[in-house]
């Protein structure tokens, strides 16, 4: 607790700690000022495991294998970020088939990562309750209470875990994407039985939508306004054409009323448009636009940007839910072109899922997937390079120097949750402010629901700690008050 | 059957990537035999109890011992728990996570060269280091810091390996 060095020690402080149904080790502070009120809240990340330091020295061509280490719930996106750097310093563009291949596992890892999100972490809190019991609050209670809706949300994952097992070897941890290409072509039998396993997956997508939606306009409408919602930039790579894009694109970011702020950020160079800073309270980074800024340049990656920048998605279902997802939280300023809403992300994921399930099928059909090359001859590239890839969490960098010899003399990690920190931080800020009636009681007592409602404005980012630090964990939940000498005044964790 | 009679299994995720449990979860459907065989009182992905619980029949951990925050829950976790499991290879070896171990000139300093590579050399603005989480001057196994009552290997695990090891010690 680092409140003794804070300008804002005057007051007390409240901790939840550790955060669970998040992939990471977290905890949230609420500090309070002399009267009582709410001073400042913030989300706080304690992991930290080094990938920038002792990958330094290694053969660049390990990095897929060893970046994908850094998370085991979206190694794919590590693996295809440095695929794509690898690529620039081999001097190998992947031969189109690979291409596609490649974007067909990223579809196949965000189907399986959101089904993860929505089903077996957020949907607990909403479809059992925040005020149930926290001990059945999770997948298993939702077996027990809503066991068709499980079996939807386990199948789901279990279509883009296998998918992902079929073409490149294994569910987690596969070495498949290599700088050039991938490692083998796609086998008309694991084509035929992707296709086959469609249709139950979009059933499965449909039920969730169908479930979800109406909440909003009744139980979750409180939370759909107070989660994080306000202004803020938005960060998400497109296809040229300016559409949906979770393979190769360039980087476009809009603010919130829909206009462009900068488009066509694609090579080494670009990055340098994002600064991060550290801050002494977290072990997570926090990176901002930096022509607008620390904190003015607030930007979001993730489900919710990627819908508010892209110019359509380019599949008729997902256009259509599309399309109701504008029309219901599109806001007034923007035409009802921007969301601005956190919660939204979840409803974003089930679009995206739709998006995914429509993608495969398009690069399924195409004639040239199961032909031609899928490795390319390296041809001498950079010393310098970028590898962007579209995370389920957003858009995530890897951003490598090497030595004439392959060896990697720099490594800077841009994971996607990093980059949603500031975003989080006023999350669970304007939570505070609405669901705690402030002045707090000097008996405090603040119950356990309001303690999940934290959480869960954390969990709308579906955030990966391990990702973000490149360390790990699941955020479990403590409340501490602290008086001005940083003395636990009370201290409550849940049962 | 009454949540009574089953046993109480518990997941614990210390450093690492968080795979072994996603391996876990690819139980898929079996997740719902789980359910009937065991009671899962502490879990990052299906529990939201936040303190680890007393008479725990059996731990599967996940991940290496990095940090003292890993340290005084294993610690915790051996005290409350009759058999302990680690879960996949950083907690049985030290895997990709001991990979920090080699940060540096020696091994004295290699926690502090890590965290100066990360927030010194590759932040914008003051260099700062972060006050938590406190590391260990070594990334350890499980089985250095506590007895460990048996291994499940892989980066992660099969499902199938999870599947076997848990139908074996979840019998009654």
């Amino acid at each position: 607790m680092s409140g003794a060095e804070s300008p804002l020690a005057a007051g007390r402080t409240i901790t939840v700690a550790p955060l669970t149904r998040i992939e990471g080790h977290g905890r949230i502070t609420l500090q309070l000022d002399a009267s009582g009120r709410l001073a400042q809240a913030r989300f706080h990340v304690d992991e930290f495991r080094g990938f920038e330091s002792f990958c330094l020295g290694r053969p660049y061509g390990e990095m897929g294998a060893l970046t994908a280490r850094i998370c085991g719930i979206c190694p794919v996106s590590h693996l295809l970020a440095a695929g794509r750097a690898g690529d620039r310093l081999l001097g190998a563009a992947p031969p189109p088939a690979a291409q596609r291949l490649r974007t067909l596992l990223n579809l196949a890892q965000i189907c399986q990562s959101h089904a993860l999100s929505f089903f077996h972490l957020s949907s607990p809190d909403w479809l059992l309750g925040w005020e149930s019991d926290p001990a059945r609050r999770n997948l298993f209670g939702l077996i027990a209470a809503d066991p068709e809706l499980a079996r939807a949300g386990i199948g789901l994952r279990r279509f883009g875990q296998e998918l992902i097992e079929r073409l490149a070897g294994r569910r987690i941890h596969a070495g498949w994407v290599v700088p050039g290409g991938v490692r083998s072509g796609i086998t008309a039998t694991t084509r035929r039985w992707i296709l086959q396993q469609l249709p139950e997956a979009r059933a499965s997508v449909q039920l969730a939508l169908d479930r979800f939606v109406p909440l909003l306009d009744g139980p979750l409408q409180r939370e759909l306004a107070s989660f994080g919602s306000f202004p803020s930039l938005f960060l998400a790579l497109v296809a040229p054409d300016g559409r949906w894009c979770c393979g190769d694109g360039s980087l476009r970011l809009v603010d919130s009323l829909g206009r462009v702020v900068a488009d066509g950020l694609c090579e080494d160079d670009d990055i340098a448009v994002l600064a991060e800073r550290t801050e002494h309270w977290s072990a997570l980074k926090f990176p901002y636009y930096r022509p607008l800024g620390y904190h003015e340049g607030l930007y979001r990656v993730g489900p919710l940007a990627r819908l508010n920048v892209c110019t359509a998605i380019g599949t008729p279902w997902a256009d259509c839910e599309l399309a109701a997802f504008r029309d219901r939280h599109g806001t007034a300023a923007s035409g009802g072109r921007t969301a601005i809403a956190s919660f939204a992300y979840h409803h974003a994921r089930l679009v995206e899922i739709v998006a995914c399930l429509e993608g495969m099928e398009q690069l399924l059909v195409h004639p040239a997937l199961l032909r031609g090359p899928v490795r390319a001859v390296g041809r001498g590239g950079s010393r310098t390079a970028l590898g962007v890839s579209e995370a389920p969490r957003g858009t995530l960098f890897h951003h490598y120097s090497v030595d004439v010899n392959g060896l990697l003399t720099r490594v800077n990690l841009l994971i996607a949750t990093g980059q949603n920190n500031l975003a989080m931080n006023r999350t669970v800020d304007q939570i505070a402010r609405e669901w705690i009636p402030w002045p707090l009681p000097a008996a405090v007592e603040i119950a356990e629901p309001l303690l999940n409602r934290l959480e869960a404005g954390i969990r709308c980012f579906d955030p990966c700690l391990s990702c973000s630090t490149h360390a790990a964990g699941l955020m479990p939940l403590r409340v501490t008050l602290l008086d001005s000498g940083g003395q636990v005044l009370a201290e409550r964790t849940r049962p | 059957m009454t949540p009574g009679s089953r046993l109480r299994l518990a997941t614990v995720w210390l450093s690492g990537c968080s795979g072994c449990h996603m391996a876990l979860l690819d139980l898929d459907e079996w997740l719902f035999v789980l359910a009937d065989l065991a009671e899962i009182v502490y879990s990052p992905v299906a529990s939201d109890c936040k303190i680890y619980p007393p008479r725990v029949d059996v731990c599967l951990v996940e991940g290496a011992v990095a940090n003292r925050d890993n340290l005084e829950l294993a610690l915790q976790l051996r005290a409350r728990t009759s058999r302990v499991i680690a879960l996949g290879d950083c907690a049985a070896l030290g895997n990709v996570t001991a990979l920090r171990n080699l940060c540096g000139a020696g091994v004295q300093h290699s926690a502090w060269e890590a965290l100066d590579c990360a927030y010194r050399q590759l932040s914008d603005g003051e260099e700062v280091i972060p006050a938590a989480p406190i590391l260990l001057p070594r990334v350890l196994p499980l089985h250095r810091v506590i007895a460990v009552d048996g291994v499940i290997p892989g980066c992660p695990p099969t499902a199938a390996a999870i599947r076997a090891a848990l139908e074996t010690l979840l019998q009654p």
